[in-house]
């Protein structure tokens, strides 16, 4: 450390008040999330909800306990569903992006579709999906999820590669710096923002995705079966704890995505803001 | 310090029967420039200034080969202008500092060593002594954002200069700055040019920022841009706070200011005097 530093708002702090200064950042959240558990549960009561309109909190974590292995079950499958489709489109996704920003042709043939397929509901396509590969195969809800965040992150990924400053170019150029430079030291690292802001959103997608794809029927060890059959035998506590595992399980991946954003890009005004 | 084995007997920049021709989007023709000739020396501070849209970016542009003329030739250090930048003979600095977020200051002064693939233990000692030079060792692990404006510049003018080049290119390098940090760093980029010995072409909207700086002033005029006229600056070496305070300063801002305003300017264009005053008045030259 320098002379300079204390000067300064330096990015390194100590960890543990961070955390600390994190959760209690974090303190309303927690504060307004126990309160609706709290109303919820006493309003249940009150106002003599039947529990198939709405079971309460403590049955539906009842529920969610005595169902627990075939919960986890259904989350493991789904979760794999989810995180191979996200792992395929991701790749997919970035690979045409850096097609996409190295040749204007393929540019111009391949972005207005893009951008015209992210506003299809490419969730409809599910039964079709079924139908080509196999009702039980989980590569249909797969091949769902590939489509969904495909898309995204191509037209994220491919803003960040090209959306680079002119004089940045310029400065490169005037060190006579090759294609591969500019794009090692200047393109990609400009588009992690973007790839990270469209792997926000897909981590949510994919888990959607893969839910509601499983809808439409096939292995019956999945979340979205579970919710659908649970809700047809009116075990609406069920349902609820299964839609919980779901939410619990996209909070998990959505995090996970954060942590690794805020490790790669810390230098990135949003990573500031989150800090201070 | 300077670059060696380019002390040409020749100009470091020559420029010879530049126009330069934009198609504006409705299908018109601007002659951003028009007929300029222009030899700066070895050693010499040489600084552009006129209203928007004269052409002096524009020209900035042509000598670092970051645009080409539409008729004419751009020389430097006895080569064509792009063969020198392929050559790395120039640095650049522009208004925004451009530095990149993602890289400390000391990574964004190694950027053009990288880019030539200098040595590791070499690049090092490079981007220390440039860091030296602007004083801003002690700063070298910071990120850009952690800096202040000024702070950020002499970042980029480090950058421009770690690969010694034998010319510096700054275009309205400390335009967006406030007055005091301008004039700190007027000095320090005195200084850095005596230094190394770098031959320094410096756009520029500020008179008295040209006068303090240069060894001669181009004064040029818009639509179409030419150079109206170059002052030879005789103000003594090293200039200080002092020298803005002497007659003779005085006397050269108010040469430079009325050249500008087309007072003195002998022209049977009078569309074109006319045009640098109304330029004048709309206060786009600070």
């Amino acid at each position: 450390m320098t002379a300079g530093t204390a000067e300064l708002a330096g990015p390194r702090r100590d960890p543990g008040a961070r955390l600390i200064r994190q959760v209690r950042g974090q303190a309303p959240a927690i504060v307004v999330f126990v309160s609706v558990l709290v109303v919820w549960e006493v309003g249940v009561g009150a106002l003599a909800l039947q529990s198939f309109i709405l079971p309460r909190p403590s049955a539906i974590a009842t529920a969610f306990v005595a169902e627990w292995q075939t919960l986890q079950l259904a989350a493991r499958n789904t979760l794999y569903e989810a995180l191979g489709g996200l792992v395929i489109g991701v790749t997919a996704g970035v690979l045409t992006a850096f097609a996409v920003s190295r040749w204007a042709r393929v540019r111009e043939a391949v972005l207005p579709i893009a951008i015209g397929a992210s506003a299809v509901p490419i969730i409809a396509a599910a039964p079709i999906m079924s139908n080509w590969f196999g009702i039980l195969n989980p590569f249909a809800k797969m091949a769902i999820v590939i489509l969904l965040v495909y898309f995204p992150m191509l037209i994220n990924v491919a803003r960040g590669l090209s959306q680079v400053e002119p004089s940045a170019l310029e400065l490169m150029q005037a060190s006579a710096a090759s294609e591969g430079q500019v794009l090692r030291k200047v393109r990609i690292p400009n588009a992690l923002p973007y790839f990270f802001t469209g792997l926000k959103v897909c981590t949510t997608l994919s888990l959607i995705g893969a839910v509601v794809a499983e809808y439409f029927g096939g292995s019956s060890d999945v979340l979205g079966r579970v919710i659908v059959q649970s809700s047809s035998r009116l075990r609406f506590d069920i349902t609820w704890a299964a839609i919980a595992i779901t939410a619990i399980s996209g909070i998990v991946m959505y995090v996970v995505a954060l942590v690794v954003e805020r490790a790669v890009i810390p230098w990135h005004a949003s990573q500031r803001a989150a800090e201070s | 310090m300077s670059a060696g084995g380019q002390q040409s007997p020749g100009p470091v920049v020559q420029v010879a029967g530049v126009n330069k021709v934009f198609e504006t989007a409705g299908g018109g023709r601007t002659n951003a420039l028009e007929n300029i000739d222009l030899a700066i020396g070895a050693d010499e501070f040489v600084s552009l200034i006129g209203p928007s849209g004269c052409g002096k970016s524009t020209l900035l542009r042509l000598i670092g080969d970051l645009t080409s003329p539409t008729s004419g030739t751009v020389t430097v250090n006895g080569k064509p202008a792009r063969q020198a930048r392929l050559d790395r003979d120039y640095g650049i600095v522009f208004q925004a500092p451009v530095l990149f977020d993602w890289r400390t200051v000391q990574a964004n002064v190694a950027l053009p060593l990288e880019v030539k693939g200098t040595p590791g233990t070499e690049r090092d000692q490079r981007v220390r002594s440039m860091l030296e030079l602007v004083e801003l060792k002690d700063f070298a692990r910071h990120y850009p954002y952690q800096l202040s404006g000024g702070m950020q510049q002499r970042v980029s003018i480090a950058r421009a200069l770690a690969l010694e080049p034998s010319i510096l290119l700054m275009d309205e390098p400390f335009g967006a700055l406030d007055e005091m940090t301008r004039e700190r760093l007027n000095a320090e980029v005195q200084r850095i040019w005596q230094e190394t010995g770098t031959t320094i072409v410096f756009v520029t909207h500020s008179i008295p920022e040209a006068v303090f700086l240069s060894s001669r002033v181009v004064v040029m005029s818009p639509r179409p841009g030419r150079i109206v006229r170059i002052i030879d600056v005789d103000l003594p070496r090293p200039r200080t706070d002092d020298t803005r305070e002497t007659a003779r300063y005085f006397e050269l801002i108010t040469e430079v200011r009325e050249t500008l305003r087309g007072r003195r300017v002998a022209t049977s264009d009078g569309a074109a005097v006319a045009s640098a005053e109304r330029t004048m008045a709309e206060g786009a030259v600070g």
